[in-house]
């Protein structure tokens, strides 16, 4: 089964990028033209707010109750579209140095989501080296299976439990509603 | 005493907290000897049921010995006598009481008035559970005050450990009835999603009630073997398609009965409902997953019986009920009228057609607790159910 625990470093390490991608993404939906304009790159105001859109995603997924390890590894993917959107923004931009602190930070972010990803898989490995424990004797019943099979078909189960007539499946008789 | 307290998401803690006296003359203290934690318990502890308030007893599902009995209450119970306590707590009196229907007992719920406003009509009164269900101290604790203890009791006769009988209380009578309300057939295939412990008693009941054939469904490795132990043929739906291996067992037609034994924190490998689910529960505009449902009414045959003995807290999204209304479906549904079935259950405990405790996997003291809600959560260590010793 996917692993994942949610009480772990990693998971915690997660659960922190999490609520940065939304932080971040809120910003870049809602301030997407002065992020742009701060990094000469006007032209690129919808690509930003697109971007914002995805780190909410991401950063919902990352809060949300199951596995944090695919949507780490979506932050990862976020974080190359953002470095190659940011690089080609360098390009002939009187406020490169604007987009390259904004670079510089993406970096650093990737750094820490690969940390991330790779704690989470190695929680995962750990776990999945532990020995199974085998359970294949705990039946419950004293005696095989098949002999305790319908052991309690006596049970008193009142009729308020139990299915009208006309909807039990057996026996089928061809008659609606006999049995 | 020490007790087992709420404190909000993913806080438990062992505090220390005043001991409990008679408020009422039915009310009687119980000694905690053995308590454990359900699966229940897990979706107060991430923070999934409306109703909790900071400093809440938890626990429902206990047993131990009479210390005090309430003057209204001596008749049937005495000092020293040994009970398992069931978690529904119910009066005796009502006219759903009259039918046995003592988990929506009319009175014993003493914020009635709060639970008539939001499910509409009162249900009863449930230990260590929200205060929409009357917010009443649970048994994660040394001491549990009893209300209409004259009537919330198991006796427990000598020669029975406390680990045979205490899951009477709770899961072994859920189990039963989630089996029991399918009304099984022997030519019946039953379907139970969940190998948790509520998945584990229903498997054996299942099987006790005479189903001819019965599979389960879990991903966790350790509870399908312990599935496949009970009599159940198991299904990982990480590995196989539910409802394809569902139909190849059934020669296309599908299960006849189908038991929801997960409740409203279900996973499921990516699947598109799932996605949904999960964003808009982060979101918290929807409160439960109900991925086991919507595969439940789309394999169950036609005019099969739906069980759900999985807990759900509030609302549900994109439930394709067209798809169950054509099929003419039938849903039993409900927390557990624990009384109900228990002289019948204790009776085959002592006859040793079964003994409920195959499904304990980790036994530590009270204060132990907090960490091991985290532990059987996250089914690490091969947990299946804990039991606490106050
Ligand atoms: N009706 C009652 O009176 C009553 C009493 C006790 C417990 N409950 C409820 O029963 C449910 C189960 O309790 P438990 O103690 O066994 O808890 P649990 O959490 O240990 O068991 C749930 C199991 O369901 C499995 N699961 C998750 N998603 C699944 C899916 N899509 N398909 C199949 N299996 C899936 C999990 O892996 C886990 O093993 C809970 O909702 C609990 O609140 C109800
Ligand atoms: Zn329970
Ligand atoms: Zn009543």
């Amino acid at each position: 089964m996917a692993y994942y625990n949610r009480s772990s470093a990693g998971d915690n390490l997660a659960r922190g990028l999490g609520w940065f991608s939304i932080g971040l993404g809120v910003a870049e939906l809602m301030a997407g033209r002065s992020i742009a304009r701060w990094m000469g790159m006007e032209d690129r105001t919808n690509l930003i707010r697109a971007y914002g859109v995805r780190e909410i995603t991401t950063g919902v997924g990352l809060l949300a109750l199951g596995d944090p390890k695919p949507w780490i590894w979506g932050r990862i993917a976020g974080d190359a579209v953002d470095m190659a959107t940011l690089a080609e923004g360098m390009r002939d931009n009187r406020r490169a140095g604007n987009a390259g602190i904004a670079f510089g930070a993406v970096l650093a972010a990737t750094a820490l989501d690969i940390v991330c990803a790779q704690k989470l898989h190695q929680e995962e490995a750990h776990y999945r080296s532990l020995p199974v424990p085998d359970y294949s004797g705990r039946s419950g019943f004293p005696r095989a299976v098949s002999a305790m099979r319908g052991a309690a078909s006596d049970a008193p189960i009142a009729e308020d439990m139990r299915t009208p007539k006309i909807l039990q499946f057996q026996p089928a008789t061809g008659q609606a509603g006999a049995s | 005493m020490r007790a087992l307290v709420w404190h909000g998401a993913n806080d438990i803690r062992c505090d220390t907290v005043p001991d409990p006296e008679i408020e009422h003359p039915r009310d009687a203290i119980v000694k905690v000897t053995t308590c454990a934690i359900c699966g229940s318990d897990l979706h107060l502890h991430d923070n999934f049921m409306p109703g909790m308030e900071k400093g809440d007893i938890v626990g429902h599902e206990f047993m131990g010995e009479v210390m005090e009995v309430g003057s209204e209450a001596k008749s049937a119970l005495k000092v020293g006598e040994r009970v398992v306590v069931p978690f529904t707590i119910w009066c005796g009196e009502c006219d759903q009481c009259k039918r046995g229907n003592y988990s929506v007992c009319e009175r014993s719920n003493r914020n009635k008035a709060l639970a008539d406003k939001v499910f509409g009509h009162t249900t009863a009164g449930l230990f260590g559970y929200t205060h929409l269900t009357g917010g009443y101290a649970g048994g994660q604790a040394e001491y549990v005050r009893v209300p209409m203890a004259d009537r919330t009791h198991i006796k427990i006769p000598s020669g029975l450990t406390d680990e045979q009988v205490l899951f009477l209380g709770d899961i072994f009578p859920t189990g039963w009835q989630a089996a029991a309300q399918c009304d099984i057939q022997p030519t019946d295939t039953v379907a139970i999603w969940g190998c948790g412990p509520v998945g584990q008693m229903t498997i054996r009941s299942a099987v006790l009630l005479g189903a001819k054939q019965v599979v389960a469904i879990d991903r966790v490795p350790e509870r399908l073997a312990m599935a496949k132990a009970g009599g159940a043929i198991t299904i990982n739906f990480e590995e196989e398609s539910v409802v394809e291996r569902l139909n190849e067992l059934t020669g296309g037609k599908g299960p006849e009965k189908c038991i929801d034994a997960v409740g409203m924190e279900a996973h499921a490998t990516a699947t598109l409902d799932s996605m949904y689910d999960r964003a808009k529960q982060a979101l918290m505009l929807e409160s439960d997953r109900a991925h086991v449902l919507r595969e439940m009414i789309y394999v169950c045959r036609p005019a099969g019986v739906l069980s759900i003995p999985g807990v759900y807290g509030g609302l549900i999204d994109k439930m394709p009920f067209g798809m169950a209304m054509n099929k003419g479906l039938t849903w039993r549904m409900g927390q557990t009228h624990v009384n109900r079935w228990t002289d019948d259950l204790l009776n085959r405990i002592q006859e040793g057609q079964i003994d409920p405790s195959f499904v304990i996997t980790h036994t530590v003291p009270l204060d132990q607790g907090p960490e091991m809600y985290k532990t059987f959560r996250d089914k690490r260590d091969g947990c299946i159910k804990v039991v606490l010793k106050p």
